[in-house]
């Protein structure tokens, strides 16, 4: 099964749109409430980077019998030092992110947490691509 | 664990969105402007304490299954977040303690602390 969402970048109104439709289907599913919160809470984790620090992406969802698999794709400015990024408290996020609540270098390591396996490739200049997988048990 | 109508009496708080059974139980308590910090809460059954009213805040709760949120300050929902928590099935609350009394009468009153 592949669903598909657009994410539009600056735009904190509909942040969190896409992951919460994800949400509605893995109810609908009836994945394990716990599993469907760790995977949720990573994809918004990735949504919101997109917002809060890419210009567009979007967010192509698969689920197949053993596991779910996310990849969230964006145009932007890309992440010149992957390792940096994944650093507890690393943020570049601009004065009006951290209003909104969020630019405290949080939600990359919190995405390693609540996910098996998270693959990150980046290019500066053109945008990222975060792969998210989690096995169904 | 406080009972939501504890809540609202102890704070002076007012409930502004759910259709919540007021002599449902709380066991724990989160305060936080920051909802990256939120987002790596496990605990189940959880009060968000917050200054924090955007829909950020709403859309934080319902992927991380938070049920209730208590804004301190006199910050109001608006229209849009009550919505949102509607749908979420999330229970608003408003009072106007700050963040610090808010939470000294909370834990007090026997909600627990996450970390
Ligand atoms: N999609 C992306 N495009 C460009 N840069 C990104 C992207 N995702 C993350 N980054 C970079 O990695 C840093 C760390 O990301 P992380 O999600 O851990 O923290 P944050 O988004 O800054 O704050 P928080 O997630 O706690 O709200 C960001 O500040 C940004 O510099
Ligand atoms: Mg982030």
């Amino acid at each position: 099964m592949d669903f598909k969402f657009d994410i539009e970048g600056g735009n904190f109104s509909k942040a969190g749109s896409a992951s919460s439709d994800v949400k509605k289907v893995l109810k609908k599913l009836n994945v394990d409430p716990k599993l469907i919160k760790r995977i949720v809470v990573s994809i918004y984790e990735a949504e919101v980077n997109v917002v809060a620090h890419a210009y567009e992406g979007e967010m192509n969802v698969s689920i197949f019998p053993e596991k779910i698999v996310v990849r969230i794709v964006d145009k932007g400015p890309g992440i010149p030092d992957i390792d940096l990024a994944m650093q507890k408290g690393y943020s570049t996020a601009s004065p009006a992110v951290r209003e909104m609540g969020f630019g405290a270098g949080m939600g990359l390591p919190n995405i390693k947490k609540n996910t098996n396996e998270l693959n990150i490739k980046s290019e500066v200049g053109v945008g990222t691509e975060v792969e998210l997988i989690n096995y169904l048990n | 664990m406080v009972k939501v109508s504890q809540i609202l009496d102890e704070l002076n708080a007012k409930l502004v969105c759910g259709n919540t059974d007021l002599n449902q139980d709380i066991n724990f308590g989160f305060a936080s402007d920051l909802m990256s910090d939120v987002l790596t809460i496990d605990s189940d059954n959880l009060l968000l304490v917050t200054g924090l009213n955007n829909l950020q805040t709403i859309r934080t709760s319902e992927m991380s299954d938070i049920p209730y949120i208590l804004f301190v300050r006199d910050k109001k929902a608006s229209e849009e977040m009550k919505s949102l928590a509607e749908e979420s099935g999330i229970t608003l609350i408003e009072c106007g303690y700050s963040m610090f009394r808010a939470c000294s009468i909370l834990c007090k009153m026997g909600l627990e602390p996450v970390y």
